[in-house]
Formats: structure tokens, sequence, C-alpha cells
């Protein structure tokens, strides 16, 4: 009984939150037949707690919170392959997309690393309009405690005139923090 | 040709080389940029791991400029061309989406002009075909596997330039500068991106494969169109040798870094020199290459055609020494049996049997003494054969 889940009856609202997923997505879940090509081709599978075919069974089954915990949707690279590949046009990739978001909103996030790395890649665009890798790395690694990490690349990349250790920014700068806010306040749909 | 010109955060920083080799390939190739005004981030994978609308929006700013240009725009960095697709499709396909769109950055943007990727723009606009006439440095001796990743041929319905599985673009323009291009398994299997920054784990081991298959197919060296994979495969390839206690070394080019090389441009002005793996050095030892292979190949063709001449004047020399046989026999027997009525006994027994006398012949020619014992044989089996008649007269 190891492997085996319990069932109960979908609520109303984990209902209504799985088509808002599908919508966001473009996708519906219920063309998948569990045939697992997706599965197959992801390159990044072997590392996944659930594999692509099974996080599609979750959200069939209803189990959508269980879904949006699941460490796959951060190790998803979104290359595609499984989107590309599918034999009932499922768009997979796309799915991943909107469980990351939604895991996001509701502050379930399995991997910190990824959502603080992109936390900090939009505070550069949102502020100065692009991004800042050195900035970036370097608050990434302030946040995620990995003072050391890639430590050993910066200076080569610095040398190889690769990394700036100032941020660009762009005269239209305010143009795009409007769309932020603008974003921001339609909801994020 | 004029495009609008949109280089993202990187080709500038991190992929330089990128950014200065596609310039001087338009500089080659005759196509003006034009750089869009005041651009911004596109947003990347951060924008649309965050909030779609914002994923759509970014690229949109700049997609509205370069309209107001009136010009289509070249991206070259992988991960800005597949946003900027995303954006520009949905604009285009979805009238709710380009109003929202259109309020969100203040502009008017109806997805009249067209992005293009590095590859779509070389081999549709440009063609293989010019491309080749502009080689004036052969890259032949290279032997190449080109790496398209994720970014430039899915999704199908936004890239559609080359197929999703075995994508032949890049491979077409690299034959044209004079490489060989191996056909191998990993061309659009996914480097990790990102994951090996957030979970080295599992992005250095999909780094890994590719590295690992590129080597398998024979390649000297990877060729590939996407900052992301770029980084991942040269920046990283020393981390991923420890990690995996292997080596690699092989150097990883930009499409453009090699158009612009065999266009005659210096490594150093391309940013070759910049690389993490050493990328110069192979460059300048593919003439040598071409030198080894054509002297090979010539070496080869000239041990044929030795060994053709030789056996055409020895099938000459026997016809001759055949005809002789049967024309004048005593005579041209002599030379291997030197007593006359011996002689004599073994021009009759080789008169008119032709069986006979083009064993002789041949072993005249190839072997002396093998015909001299032949021979004696001959006329010992004749002597009997008489001596036998006598006795039984």
């Amino acid at each position: 009984m190891g492997n085996a889940v319990k069932l109960t009856p979908v609520s109303e609202k984990d209902k209504a939150l799985l088509s808002k997923i599908e919508e966001e997505a473009g996708t519906s879940i219920n063309l998948c037949y569990q045939c697992g090509k997706c599965t197959a081709g992801c390159p990044a599978a072997f590392a996944m707690d659930y594999t692509p075919r099974q996080v599609i069974r979750l959200l069939q089954l209803g189990m959508v919170q269980k879904a949006l915990e699941v460490e796959s949707i951060w190790i998803c690279a979104t290359c595609e392959t499984c989107s590309a590949r599918c034999p009932r046009g499922v768009d997979i990739a796309s799915l991943m997309d909107a469980l990351r978001r939604e895991a996001l909103k509701q502050n379930k996030i399995n991997d910190k690393k990824v959502a603080v790395f992109n936390k900090g890649f939009l505070w550069f665009v949102e502020n100065f309009g692009r991004s800042f890798e050195a900035g970036i790395l370097m608050y990434h690694n302030i946040l995620t405690r990995q003072f050391l990490k890639d430590a050993e690349l910066g200076i080569p990349m610095m040398k190889r005139g690769k990394v700036s250790p100032f941020p660009e920014i762009i005269l239209g700068k305010d143009e795009v923090k409007r769309i932020f806010q603008r974003v921001e306040e339609m909801g994020g749909e | 040709m004029r495009l609008a010109y949109y280089p993202g955060c990187s080709l500038d920083s991190t992929a330089i080389e990128y950014g200065l080799s596609t310039k001087q390939t338009c500089k080659l190739l005759g196509v003006e940029l034009v750089e869009i005004e005041d651009w911004n981030c596109c947003g990347a994978t951060s924008a649309h791991n965050t909030n779609k609308m914002l994923s759509l929006a970014l690229p949109a700013r700049n997609l509205a400029i370069a309209e107001k240009m009136g010009l289509d725009i070249l991206a070259p960095c992988a991960a800005c061309y597949n946003r900027f697709k995303a954006a520009e499709v949905a604009v285009r396909h979805d009238s709710d989406i380009r109003q929202k769109i259109q309020k969100i950055i203040e502009m008017e943007y109806s997805a009249d002009n067209r992005t293009l990727s590095i590859l779509e723009f070389l081999v549709n606009k440009i063609g293989v075909a010019k491309i080749s006439q502009k080689v004036t440095r052969s890259l032949k001796g290279m032997k190449a596997v080109c790496y398209y990743g994720c970014l430039l041929v899915r999704p199908v319905e936004h890239t559609g330039f080359d197929d999703t599985e075995d994508p032949q673009t890049m491979d077409q323009i690299v034959k044209a500068l004079g490489a060989e291009v191996l056909d191998w398994s990993h061309k659009t299997e996914c480097c990790g991106a990102a994951l090996a920054t957030s979970r080295p784990d599992v992005g250095k081991k999909m780094i890994y494969e590719v590295l690992k298959n590129a080597k398998a197919a024979g390649a000297d060296c990877i060729v590939t169109a996407c900052p992301v994979c770029h980084m991942n495969l040269d920046m990283r390839q020393e981390a991923v040798e420890k990690m995996f206690n292997t080596e690699f070394n092989i150097p990883v080019y930009y499409v453009t870094e090699l158009v612009a090389y065999a266009g005659g441009e210096s490594p150093e002005a391309i940013g070759t020199n910049r690389h993490f793996v050493e990328a110069v050095k192979y460059l300048k030892t593919l003439p040598e290459k071409a030198a080894q292979m054509e002297e090979q190949k010539s070496k080869k063709t000239g041990q044929k055609a030795a060994v053709k001449e030789d056996q055409e004047a020895l099938s000459k020399k026997i016809n001759a020494i055949k005809k002789g046989l049967e024309k004048n026999p005593e005579k041209v027997v002599a030379r291997i049996i030197p007593d006359e009525e011996k002689a004599k006994i073994l021009a009759g027994i080789i008169n008119n049997d032709d069986k006979k006398i083009s064993k002789l012949a041949e072993l005249m020619v190839t072997d002396i003494e093998k015909a001299k014992k032949a021979a004696e044989a001959f006329i010992t089996v004749e002597q009997k054969k008489q001596q036998k008649q006598v006795d039984s007269n």
C-alpha cells in the first residue's frame, strides 16, 4: 500500500483552481491518456520526484494541492520537448509554467532557489529596465546563503569583459516600471 | 537589408563574442543592423515563471518600438527570440491580449513585424549560397556537431523555420563554410539552462550528457546559437569535467563566430579569445588538418593507381610471353629449359594447349623458378608417358 493514494472527492475550490490552471496554460488535462511519452523524452525526469506524466495524473485525479507541492515543477527546465512530442497535444510545459506561478502565489515553493533567482532577476528589470548579471548572482547567493557559489567564475568573467560591475539603466525605466505596476493591478492574468 | 537589432542583456556581456560576431557577420553579408532604441530586458524565464502577462508585455515594448521603425527584428539570443515570438504570436492571434498589452505598454502594437532567429535570418533571408560565396578562409578540417538546444526549435507553432527533432539550418550554414558536420543524438536536447545555477546536481548532469555525446559522435567542436547553451557548455565545462572526473576540452563556437572567421575576420575581433575553453588554437590548426586530409586522400588514390598500373603492366608482359609461346615455342621455352631436347619436348607438350601456355606464361613473369619446376614436371610426365608407350610396344 506504500504507493497507494487516498482519493477523496475533489472540492469545488480545487475544481475551480484546476480549470483556472488549465485555462492559463491553454491546454486540457483530460486529453492525456497517460502514454508517458512526455516522461520518456524529458531530459530532467531523472531528477524528478513525480515524472511529467505523474504530475498530469495528479491533476486528473483532482489532487491540485499535491501537484503544487511537487519538486518536479521546479526541476522542469521548460525545454518543451514534452509538449512538442505529446500525441494528444497536451501542452505539458505550459501546465508546468502555470503550476509554478500558482505555487508562487500560494507561497508553496518547494525549491526556493529558483524562486529567489526569478525575484532577483525581475527586481533589476523592474528598476533598471535591464537585467544585471553580477547583481543577480550576488543577490541570489546572499539570499540562498551560498556565498561562494560560482565565485570561481566571477573574476574570469570580469577579465574576459563578460560581466560589468555596474548595472545598465535605460532611459525608459519608468515606462518599464509602469508595465510591472499595471500587470500587478490586472492580477497577473 | 535593414533589420532592427535586439542584443538583449547577454550579447553585450556574458555572450560578448556572440554580439561582436553577429555584427561582423552582418557587415560581411551587407546587412544593416539598427539597434532598438532604449530597449528593455525581455524578462526571460523569470518573467514567464512568475506572471504570464508580464512575460508578454516586456518583449512587446521592444517589438512596438521596432514596429514604429517599420523593421523586422533580429534577436540572436535564443531566449530573447523565444520570448519575442511568444509575445508576437499572442498579439497577432488574440485581439483580447492585443488590447491588454497595448494598455500595459502604453503603445500601439499590432505585430505587423516579425522576429527572426539568427538561423532563420542566415538561411532564409540571406541564403546558404551567398554565405559560401563570402568564405575566404575555409573551415575545411573542422569536425563539428550543431547544437540547437530547445528555444530555437520549440514550440514549433512559434518558431516553425526548422524541424523540431532533426533541425538542419545550422548544419547547412556550417557545411557551407567548409566544415564537416556530423550527425548526432543531442541536437535538440536541453542543456538545463538556469538549472546549472539553481540545481547544479541536475543541471550539470544535463550539460555532461550533451558534451559526452558530442565527443562520442567524433566532434572536435560544438556549434551553438544560444547564449544560455554556450555559457553552460563553455563556461561550466571545467566544473562538469571535475564533477564527472573526465576530460572533454571541446571548444564551443557561436555559429556567427564561424561565419565571420570564415569570412576573414580575426578571432580577436569577434571575441573568440574570450572563451573559457580555449577556442582560437583549434581554428588555427584547421589548414594543417585540411592539408593532412588532402594528403591522406591523395595517398589513398595514389596507392590505388599504382596497384592498378602494376597489374596492367603485368598482364601485358604475360600476354606477350603467351604470344611468344604460341608462335615460337622452342625459342621461348629455351629461357627456362636450356636443354635443347627437353625444350623440344616441352614445345610439343604446350602446342595448342591454352591452359598450359597460360600457366607457364604467368609463372615466367611472376616467378621464374616456379616456371622452371613446372616445365620440368610437364616434361617428366611426358617422358614417362612416352616410355610407357615404348614399353607396351
